[in-house]
C-alpha cells in the first residue's frame, strides 16, 4: 500500500523542502520507489535542491490542468532511479491547484509508487491545506525556538481537524516530529528551546534531530539532497530518520553536546 | 433501529437509508417578546461566534405556549437565521404553528423526539418518561490534544485528558476538567453558570474565566503557576486554588 508522507511546518524557513529532499532520496535508496512533489506553487525550490532545474518541462500545474501526463511532467532523479520529482510551476500560483485535480493526481500515483513525498509551502493556506488533506503521515519540521513550535501546533490541530482522513473519520494521520537546525551548545546557553521543551509543548513522537549543520547549505547549492552526503552530520541524521521511519531502531544521536576529547581541546567546529 | 442492510454484491444501490442520532441543540422559548429573544440570541451568538454560526436548532415552543404566547413561526424563523442559526425542527406547537412550520418546509418533531404525523394532541397520552428527555448537558470527553487555533465548545461539562496548547481555546456552559497542562484559554460557564468550576492538572493558561469574569496569564499568580489547581468564582472574583495545598 502506497502511503503518502506530507512534509509541514506551518513556519516558513524551517527547512521543509531540504527535509522532503533528504527523505525522498533516503527512502527511494532504500529499495522503495519514491515520488516527491513540491507544492509551493509559485515559488519552486525542490527543483533546485534536486538538482533538476535545468530539466523542468512540465509541472504539477500543468498535469492537474490536463496539459501533460503524470509521465511526461515527473523528473527521474540523476543520482537514484527510483526516485522521481513532480517540480511546482514557477508562473501561476497556488489557486491553480484544486482538492480535485490533487487528489487525482495521489491517486495515480499510489499506483506506482511506494512513498509520495508533498512537500508543503509554508503557511496554512491553500498550498498547505491541499498538500497535508490527503497524507498519511505526516512530518512536523520545527526548529528548536518558540514561533516554530507554535505554527507546528497549530498545523498539527490543522492536521486532526481538516485532512481528509480527519474528515471521513478515519484512523487520524500519523505525527512525527523532526527537530532541525538544533545546536547543543546553544541550547546550554539558552539561546534555543531544548528538545525537551519542545517535546513538552508538541508531545509528538520524535523521528530524530537534524544538528544545524554547514553542510546543509552546500548540499542545498550543490543540489544534492544533503543525505547524499554520508559524512555530514546533518546527512547521518536524516539517514536514521528514513531507517527509524521504516521501522528500524536507531539510537537517538545529536542531542547532547559533544564532549570530543579532542575538539575540546581544539575548540573545533 | 439500523436499517443498515447488507448489500448483495451484484446489485449496486444509488441511496440506501440509515438510522442515525444527532445531537440538536433545542430553543426553548418562554416568551413571544421577539425583539428581546433576538438581543439575548445575539449575545449568546457573540460568546461563540464560530460555535453559533449556522448552527442547527430545533425549536421548542412548549413553555411559551403554556403561557399562551402565540409566537408566529414565520417571524420567529426569520430572527433566528439572521443570528445565523439554521432551525430545522420545532416541537410542542399548536395546530396553526405546526403547519406555519410546515409551509416552510420545517419538520414538526414531537415532544417526545421523532418527526410527529400530524397529531400534537398525542404528545400528553403515553406519559412520557422524565429520564429519555436528551437535554444538551451531555458530558464532552476529548482524548486528542487541543492544538493552537482549535476552539471547542462543549453545551454540558467538558473533559479533556490530553494537553490544551497555546492558542487553543476551549469553551463549555458546564465545568472544565483538563487532566494534563492546561495553556490556552479556558472559559467555563460561558452561558453564565457561576457555579461552574475549571480545573486542571498544570496551570499554565493564557486567560480562564468563569461566567464571563476573567483573568490574563499575566494576572495568574506564581504560587499557583504549573500547580494542579482548581478555579470558581466567590463574590464575583476568580478563585485560584492549589489542590494539592493542604489546609
Amino acid at each position: 500500500m502506497a502511503r503518502i508522507i506530507v512534509v509541514t511546518s506551518g513556519k516558513g524557513g524551517v527547512g521543509k523542502t531540504t527535509t522532503s529532499a533528504a527523505i525522498a532520496m533516503g527512502l527511494a535508496k532504500k529499495g522503495h520507489k519514491t515520488a516527491v512533489i513540491d507544492f509551493d506553487v509559485g515559488l519552486r525550490n525542490l527543483d533546485l535542491i534536486m538538482g533538476c532545474e535545468r530539466r523542468v518541462v512540465y509541472d504539477f500545474v500543468n498535469v492537474i490542468n490536463g496539459e501533460a501526463t503524470l509521465n511526461q511532467a515527473l523528473i527521474r532523479d540523476k543520482n537514484c532511479n527510483l526516485l522521481y520529482i513532480l517540480p511546482a510551476s514557477q508562473t501561476r500560483d497556488k489557486d491553480a491547484l484544486s482538492q480535485e485535480g490533487v487528489g487525482k493526481i495521489l491517486e495515480e500515483l499510489k499506483k506506482d509508487f511506494k512513498y509520495i513525498v508533498c512537500d508543503s509551502p509554508a503557511g496554512i493556506e491553500k498550498g498547505a491545506h491541499l498538500a497535508m488533506y490527503f497524507a498519511d503521515d505526516a512530518f512536523i519540521v520545527t526548529n528548536p525556538e518558540v514561533s516554530s513550535v507554535r505554527d507546528s501546533d497549530r498545523m498539527l490541530g490543522i492536521l486532526s481537524s481538516k485532512s481528509r482522513r480527519a474528515e471521513q473519520n478515519e484512523e487520524p494521520i500519523k505525527e512525527y516530529l523532526l527537530l532541525s537546525r538544533y545546536s547543543p551548545d546553544r541550547v546550554k546557553l539558552g539561546e534555543m528551546l531544548s528538545l525537551e521543551d519542545v517535546q513538552d509543548i508538541l508531545s509528538l513522537h520524535l523521528l530524530g534531530v537534524i544538528p544545524e549543520s554547514k553542510s546543509v547549505l552546500n548540499a542545498s547549492n550543490s543540489g544534492m539532497p544533503v543525505i547524499l552526503d554520508e559524512k555530514s552530520d546533518a546527512g547521518q541524521a536524516y539517514a536514521d530518520i528514513v531507517d527509524r521511519y521504516l521501522g528500524e531502531e536507531r539510537p537517538h544521536r545529536f542531542i547532547d553536546e559533544d564532549k570530543g576529547f579532542f575538539r575540546k581541546l581544539f575548540g573545533g567546529k | 433501529m439500523s436499517t443498515n442492510s447488507k448489500k448483495t454484491p451484484n446489485t449496486s444501490l444509488a441511496l440506501e437509508f440509515k438510522s442515525s442520532n444527532f445531537s440538536v441543540p433545542v430553543l426553548a422559548l418562554s416568551s413571544d417578546d421577539l425583539i428581546t429573544i433576538e438581543q439575548q440570541l445575539q449575545e449568546k451568538a457573540s460568546v461563540a461566534p464560530d460555535f453559533f454560526k449556522n448552527l442547527p436548532v430545533v425549536i421548542d415552543l412548549q413553555a411559551s405556549n403554556k403561557l399562551e404566547c402565540n409566537i408566529d413561526i414565520e417571524t420567529l424563523t426569520a430572527v433566528i437565521k439572521k443570528v445565523g442559526l439554521l432551525p430545522i425542527g420545532i416541537r410542542g406547537g399548536n395546530a396553526q404553528q405546526n403547519k406555519q412550520a410546515l409551509n416552510l418546509l420545517i419538520p414538526v418533531y414531537s415532544v417526545n423526539h421523532g418527526v410527529t404525523t400530524e397529531e400534537p394532541q398525542k404528545q400528553q397520552t403515553p406519559a412520557p418518561t422524565p429520564e429519555t428527555e436528551t437535554r444538551d448537558t451531555s458530558t464532552m470527553l476529548i482524548t486528542q490534544p487541543i492544538r493552537s487555533g482549535q476552539r471547542i465548545y462543549a453545551t454540558g461539562d467538558l473533559i479533556i485528558t490530553a494537553q490544551v496548547s497555546s492558542g487553543a481555546e476551549i469553551m463549555a456552559e458546564g465545568n472544565i476538567h483538563v487532566y494534563n497542562t492546561l495553556r490556552g484559554r479556558a472559559s467555563a460557564g460561558i452561558q453564565g453558570n457561576k457555579d461552574a468550576r475549571i480545573f486542571c492538572f498544570d496551570l499554565q493558561a493564557e486567560l480562564i474565566s468563569i461566567a464571563g469574569i476573567y483573568k490574563v496569564s499575566e494576572d495568574i499568580g506564581a504560587s499557583v503557576r504549573n500547580k494542579p489547581v482548581q478555579i470558581y468564582l466567590q463574590n464575583q472574583a476568580l478563585i485560584i486554588q492549589d489542590l494539592l495545598q493542604h489546609h
